[in-house]
């Protein structure tokens, strides 16, 4: 189809446009100027994206939206931009989210807000620039550009241990995509000096240098993901990271991730893919019990749903190394719903900080009692992350459990513990949070939500029941594409 | 008509939706106004579609794609037929009871609108799990009425009992949907598709194909499936040994406890695997499973009901006992039986409840029987509705509970699998110790001295009329239910929905038997069951009317006995060391040694503290002086040369 319309580059730019321009508000005494900006920009991002969707043919797997420039003539590095249907419904949960960060981090940040609200509308549109580049380079320069904004969100506006968080977040990321870099320039020269993604997707490549580069991209992705046992910078990133930084990490930031294991990994690497299938789905199944044990007895909130992030992402890649499509849209599907109840169940968190500033479970107890419409929306959002049907939360899972049974009756076993992992470690910590008498004067003293905090969990629950309920639409504009991927990796490329 | 499948679930989530959301805005009066008036209208609906099915007219169609993924289409949608919709009646038409006798039961609780929130919504989860016309959604409805069971066990979330044992009802359920998600994914994964009707035509091919778990040891595909299905059953039908959640149950309100924890709720299991008969027949392994796992459920659960003193106890141990014969019935391949015993049970066990709930409104809230006694008087309605329900669960004849329970005894007795000797032993005891349990109830509640104190017995006076009117028009169908065996076990009823293979057929072999229900009660007075039924009843009354000394003197006499019945045969103490303990230390364990000692304290830390070190040391070379640089290279060249040179 044609779209002449540069709809991708203005989906991209447009939020660091206007994060530039919240930057120049200067500093606090113009607090209240800066947070319109910044939510005008943020919706704004968010109208720009629905052309993206009412505009997708979902009939074809072929790159939509496409953009190319030349950047670089004589790297052939081109500013070449477009989507698919894996990309786009990333790009929509991305323009989805930012809002609801601006909202999140209304009144609740007090200093910098200029910058703490640019920093995440500029992450914004360097995320969507990671999901839409189709040129290596320029994904790689997106990739790493998304760290900045987040280090400095850790970094700034964290916790008491925020720099040791960050400096971790920061190298364990960083180090991870150096070997990236190294592969795009292997794969530069035997593809005869070609920066582009889908030129990529056509080479064929012997097994070893396969593998080589398999593992390249694995230790860029793995560590983004996280998988096991790359895994332990997300804990400490998400307890010292603000409200908002969490969210935005778990909802968005774990997703280039996944993302990069269907960009790169598959298409580019199929045999290696197989070769190694075994290794990761069992990586994955460890990730889905090991930690969902470790879940259990965590005592800091964040940290409980930080490794329960941990565990449902296990999911998502062992959806896609089990190769097949219910593995692959599940795991799509568990993505898209993981952005919504992580971002949510870290909300919800935000919450209880802004009032009791503890993160610890000992210091709560019997919330409902003084917060019930609170208690309401932290019930469904639990309820979602234990994975109950009629959540987004159990259709991912579903899809993924369904997809292992295909293919060894003991993944899917080891991949169905989640049902009582998951609800123990989610349940428990609901109980002694919210439920209870009142445990403390402090929680005798909370106060309900406010309507700031009422819509933004509204409009979470509304998405993670509609996704629950019907997820059809969802998994409608990625089958052709999930098709034709599974088409490309089932074909050798030796 | 379809518009009327449509309106049964829909019309009691409208009334949660306006009840929990809005409830605050339109007060307590109106929310049981809307919340009664739109399950009556889902009632009205489920007669008239029931009625519609007897005329022939069975549906199955979907509503709406869920998903769709692969080749595959999962769909909303329902499946009408005489098991559903018998089903639908005896669902709305207690929830209907509930919802009336709730008024009256928690008429000052400020969480008033919540409650008829949550039962109606549990009404709207319950249909669409009978209703369904594929395993995904009775998924769905599986799931969703344990999370109004959790919701409603915790309703009172202060009491750390309540949200202790609503935790533990869901994880302990959440067992039980592990397995049979698991044999969900082994159906889509052999069939195909997730359609009931698909997958039962299919079924017949499918016997001999085999699966190997561990190499090595074929399993019959279809015998796996049935046993991880069987497993949800398990949980959600509380049996042994994942029964341990229901009595705990108990801590909910009484209206739930009725309504949920003995009519419906836990009964789905039993219904689904009557509605899976195509494919458990299949598999005569799966089915000496099942009658192994009722006959325990139903001897052992009762005994335990025998020494409990808690009123909601004693009758939520029944429920278990109760439970267990329904399982066996299907165990033997007697569906249409375990499912009529699903019916007069619910009326009776319903009765029982609500019963109890009176006793212990008037009682303020004590639930002690031992703190009770003589209540008859001062509660006539209550009594004697409660009387007629202990008649119909000791199996006392005409009433609806002989007939169903004595269709089930028999029929075990000519079950020919493996354990069927064993489930008949069971079933047959218990008879005995059903009658004493019950009536130990009913002596030690209603008649006798007045133990309560003396400002509780100032205040004893009968329940009001929106409880009481439940409890009389439920009594009707627990004296009448039983009535329709004839058609409903024996005769056509259940045609084409329920599937028995010929050489499993016992109810066939009953049928021809069958002269009557007057034939049936005169042939049952010469029989076992009868004679053990009021052997039971006339032990109550020995032991816990005429001579209320000897109790005490058993119990000393029997320590040990006592002391393991007292305690549930530790299977909770055991439970909680094994499975709670033991997954805590394991966590901890890989928390602190797995992330904490070796990824982050060996490699990740440890890598930094080796970059750290490695600088340190090769800081020291670059000191700034010239000479030393100059040495370093003569060493350099003096070694490159000597190398060479060589």
């Amino acid at each position: 189809m044609s779209f002449d319309f540069p709809l991708l580059s203005l989906i991209i730019w447009l939020p660091i446009v206007f994060g530039i321009a919240v930057f120049a508000t200067g500093n606090d005494r113009n607090a209240q100027l800066a947070r319109w900006i910044s939510l005008v920009g943020s919706i704004l991002g968010l109208l720009v994206a629905i052309p993206l969707y009412t505009n997708f043919d979902s009939a074809t797997g072929a790159m939509q939206f496409i953009e190319s420039h030349v950047w670089f003539e004589r790297f052939n590095v081109n500013y070449h931009l477009g989507v698919d249907g894996i990309s786009m419904p990333l790009i929509l949960l991305n323009c989805f989210i930012t809002p609801l960060v601006i909202v999140a981090g209304w009144e609740v940040i007090k200093e910098r807000i200029s910058q703490y609200m640019g920093a995440f509308l500029i992450m914004s549109g360097i995320v969507n620039g990671v999901f839409a580049s189709l040129d290596a380079i320029l994904f790689y320069v997106f990739w790493e550009a998304s760290l900045i904004p987040m280090f400095l969100i850790i970094g700034i506006w964290g916790g008491p241990n925020r720099v040791y968080a960050a400096v971790k977040f920061f190298l364990y990321t960083l180090l991870g995509s150096l070997l990236m870099l190294i592969a795009f320039i292997y794969l530069y020269l035997i593809s005869g000096g070609s920066f582009s993604i889908e030129d990529y997707h056509k080479l064929s490549i012997p097994l070893t240098p396969q593998i080589l580069i398999f593992v390249a991209f694995l230790l860029a992705f793995a560590v983004k993901v996280p998988m096991w046992p790359v895994h332990t910078w997300l804990p400490d990133a998400h307890v010292e990271a603000p409200t908002g930084g969490s969210v935005v990490l778990a909802a968005i930031l774990l997703k280039l991730g996944g993302y990069g294991f269907l960009r790169f990994s598959l298409p580019i690497t199929p045999d290696a893919s197989h070769y190694l299938a075994t290794m990761m789905i069992v990586l994955s199944l460890i990730a889905i019990v090991y930690i969902g044990l470790i879940a259990l007895m965590q005592v800091d909130m964040k940290k409980l749903i930080a490794y329960s992030s941990v565990a449902h992402m296990g999911f998502v890649t062992l959806g896609f190394f089990l190769l097949n499509a219910y593995g692959i849209e599940g795991a799509m599907v568990q993505m898209i719903s993981h952005g919504f109840i992580s971002g949510a169940m870290f909300l919800c968190v935000g919450v209880l900080y802004d009032r009791l500033h503890s993160r610890q479970i000992a210091d709560y107890g019997g919330v409902v009692n003084k917060m019930p419409i609170f208690a309401a929306f932290f019930m469904l959002f639990a309820m979602a992350n234990a994975g109950l049907p009629g959540t987004s939360g159990f259709v991912g899972e579903f899809m993924v459990i369904m997809s292992a049974m295909k293919v060894n009756f003991w993944y899917a076993f080891l991949a169905a513990t989640t049902l009582i992992f998951g609800a123990a470690y989610t349940l428990w910590m609901y109980k002694r949070v919210i439920f209870g008498a009142v445990a403390s004067p402090a929680v005798e003293g909370l106060k309900d939500i406010s309507k700031r905090e009422f819509v933004l969990l509204a409009i979470l629950a509304i998405s993670v029941l509609w996704i629950g309920v019907y997820p059809y639409p969802l998994t409608e504009v990625m089958h052709t594409t999930v098709d034709q991927l599974l088409a490309h990796v089932s074909n050798s490329k030796l | 008509m379809q518009n009327l499948y449509l309106l049964v679930p829909l019309a009691p989530l409208i009334g949660a939706l306006i009840s929990g959301l809005f409830g605050r805005f339109i007060g307590p009066v109106w929310s049981h106004r809307t919340t009664i008036l739109l399950v009556f209208i889902s009632l009205l609906a489920s007669i008239v579609i029931l009625l519609d099915v007897l005329e022939g007219n069975i549906y199955n169609g979907s509503v709406y794609t869920w998903l769709m993924t692969g080749d595959t289409r999962f769909e909303i949608g329902f499946l009408i037929d005489q098991l559903s919709a018998t089903m639908m009646v005896v669902v709305s038409l207690v929830s209907l009871m509930v919802h009336i006798y709730t008024i009256g039961y928690m008429h000052d609780d400020p969480g008033y609108q919540r409650f008829f929130s949550y039962i109606s919504l549990f009404t709207f989860s319950m249909m669409m799990l009978v209703m369904s016309n594929n395993f995904l959604q009775l998924f769905f409805g599986w799931e969703a009425v344990g999370l109004v069971s959790y919701l409603l066990i915790g309703f009172w979330y202060t009491r750390p009992t309540a949200i202790y044992a609503n935790m533990k009802a869901f994880l302990v359920n959440r067992v039980g949907d592990f397995g049979f998600l698991l044999g969900i994914a082994l159906v889509l994964m052999y069939f195909g598709t997730l359609d009931y009707a698909a997958v039962f035509t299919q079924a017949p091919g499918m016997v001999d194909e085999k699966i190997e778990l561990i190499p090595g040891m074929p399993w019959l595909v279809i015998t796996l499936i049935c046993i991880l299905l069987f497993i949800g059953a398990m949980g959600k039908s509380a049996q042994f040994p994942l029964h341990v959640w229901l009595p705990d149950s108990m801590e909910g309100p009484t209206p739930i406890s009725a309504l949920i924890h003995a009519a419906t709720m836990v009964t789905a299991g039993i219904f689904m695997v009557a509605r899976m008969s195509p494919l458990f027949e299949l598999s005569e392994t799966a089915l000496s499973v099942i009658l192994i796992i009722g006959g325990i459920t139903t001897l052992f659960m009762a005994l335990v009901a025998v020494v409990q003193n808690d009123i909601k106890r004693v009758v939520a141990y029944s429920t278990l006992s109760q439970l267990g014969y329904m399982t066996v019935a299907l165990g033997a391949s007697a569906y249409s039986a375990a499912i009529f015993h699903l019916m007069t049970h619910a009326f009776f066990k319903a009765v029982l409840f609500l019963g109890a709930g009176s006793v212990i409104i008037a009682m303020h809230h004590e639930q002690n029987m031992r703190k009770m006694g003589g209540l008859k008087s001062y509660m006539p309605v209550t009594y004697w509705t409660m009387f007629i329900a202990a008649l119909a669960s000791a199996g006392v004849p005409g009433f609806s509970g002989f007939f169903s329970k004595d269709a089930i005894i028999e029929a075990v007795n000519f079950a020919n699998i493996p354990g069927g000797g064993f489930a008949y032993f069971c079933v047959l005891v218990t008879v005995f110790i059903t009658a004493l349990y019950t009536f130990r109830l009913i002596f030690m509640t209603f008649h006798g001295q007045t133990r309560m104190d003396a400002h509780t017995k100032e205040h004893l006076h009968e329940s009001p009329w929106v409880v009481t009117l439940p409890l009389v028009i439920l009594a009707i169908p627990t004296i009448a239910a039983g009535w329709f065996i004839g058609p409903i076990v024996f005769g056509d009823y259940f045609n084409n929905v329920i599937y028995v293979l010929p050489h499993h057929d016992a109810i066939e072999k009953l049928g021809a038997e069958f002269t009557g229900i007057g034939g049936m009660m005169m042939h049952a007075l010469s029989t076992v069951p009868f004679w053990l039924s009021m052997a039971g009843i006339f032990t109550a009354w020995y032991l816990y009317s005429a001579r209320t000394d000897i109790p005490g003197k058993i119990k000393v006499r029997c320590g040990p006995l006592y002391k393991l019945l007292d305690n549930k045969y530790y299977i909770d103490e055991f439970y909680s060391w094994l499975f709670a303990g033991g997954t805590r230390t394991l966590g901890t364990m890989l928390w602190k040694y797995g992330d904490i000692k070796v990824i982050d304290g060996f490699f990740v830390n440890g890598t930094a503290r080796v970059v750290a070190l490695t600088a340190t040391v090769v800081r020291r070379y670059q000191t700034g002086y010239i000479y030393h640089y100059a040495f370093t290279m003569i060493v350099g060249v003096f070694v490159i040369l000597t190398l060479w040179l060589y």
